[in-house]
């Protein structure tokens, strides 16, 4: 169920900027979504297209691109990439530092839209 | 022919949400009530640990609780049965409580009466990790016979929380759950978190955790 107050959210933000650029049609939504999300671009398309019927919306594709998890480490504050699910194996590259904070991955950030 | 144009958006989709959340936050403050959103899966003993909670925590702090269900009154009828105040919010199917839903509930309680309100999220790990409540502190329980792996398979609720509290622990003895692999999983994610072990049963831990929370709360609204 979590895909449908995600995706309500994602459509409103649109259709808002939609009607502020007076705009016929939205044909693309360019997103950048969380690596830490659990949501799956062919399952948020679905439910796009379910809730986006008969708006100005209907029919855009949602063009996702997936944010990297980034940690930083405390000890010596660089920031790298790691594969969440090698948790076991995160040091910071630069120290072997094992205290690191998660400083991006999450979240849902609509860029820009193409429209006519 | 209509031409295509890109127009630019530039909006967090949760910003919503995020700003009637700092909102809450600033409410709870000037009315000097502390919020703790407890999240878990169903079964981990959420509604347990909130009993236990206010057994040891009932004679120095006014607590209400707030039962985020997504459609019945079972846990909101047992606290109310320790005459404990309890508000039901029915999420009518939602995976998760949002901060509208939860300022909606602080709004229908005399808010200035309490100094906790322990708020028990819906059960679930992955939608109540992504979407703010507004609570001043953030909980997670995690019992023992769900594995030592699950940081693994949600890695954002253990990076979200403050404090995690592993539950069942007096099960330990019949699983292959090693605390030392979750806690080091843990604090890979989250190297300020605060680990407490407990067991809602035995009361193993209890008090510690309690104590904790109530510090928390008098350095909170005091």
């Amino acid at each position: 169920m979590h895909e449908l107050p995600v995706i309500e959210s994602i459509l409103k933000v649109a259709l808002t900027h939609g009607q502020k650029n007076d705009v016929q049609k939205i044909t693309a939504i360019y997103l950048q979504v969380g690596e830490l999300s659990d949501l799956e671009d062919e399952w948020m398309q679905r439910y796009f297209d379910y809730l986006s019927k008969d708006s100005i919306a209907e029919g855009a594709q949602l063009k996702i691109d997936r944010v990297p998890v980034m940690m930083q480490c405390e000890d010596c504050t660089i920031s790298f990439q790691v594969d969440i699910k090698k948790i076991d194996e995160i040091v910071c590259p630069e120290c072997n530092g094992k205290s690191n904070k998660l400083i991006s991955g999450r979240g849902y950030f609509i860029k820009n839209m193409e429209v006519i | 022919m209509d031409e295509v144009r890109l127009i630019e958006v530039k909006e967090d989709i949760l910003a919503d949400n995020k700003k009637v959340a700092e909102g809450l936050r600033q409410k709870l403050a000037k009315d000097k009530a502390f919020l703790v959103n407890l999240m878990a899966s169903p079964g981990a003993g959420k509604t347990s640990l909130i009993l236990k909670t206010i057994e040891v925590l009932r004679a120095d702090l006014n607590i209400g609780v707030i039962e985020a269900d997504i459609d019945s009154k079972v846990d909101s009828e047992k606290v109310a049965a320790q005459g404990i105040y309890a508000i039901q919010l029915r999420t009518g199917g939602f995976c998760h409580v949002d901060a509208t839903m939860v300022a909606q509930c602080i709004d229908a309680m005399d808010v200035k009466a309490f100094d906790l309100i322990l708020l028990e999220n819906v059960g679930n790990l992955v939608c109540p990790a992504e979407v703010d409540a507004g609570a001043t502190l953030n909980a997670m329980i995690l019992s023992v016979p769900e594995g030592d792996d699950k940081p693994l398979k949600y890695p954002l609720m253990f990076s979200i929380v403050d404090v995690l509290v592993v539950n069942k622990i007096d099960f330990l003895e019949l699983s292959d759950f090693d605390v030392d692999v979750l806690r080091k999983r843990v604090l890979t994610l989250n190297p300020g978190i605060k680990i407490f072990e407990v067991s809602s049963q035995t009361g193993q831990g209890i008090e510690a955790w309690a104590n904790w929370l109530k510090e928390k709360v008098y350095a909170s609204i005091k």
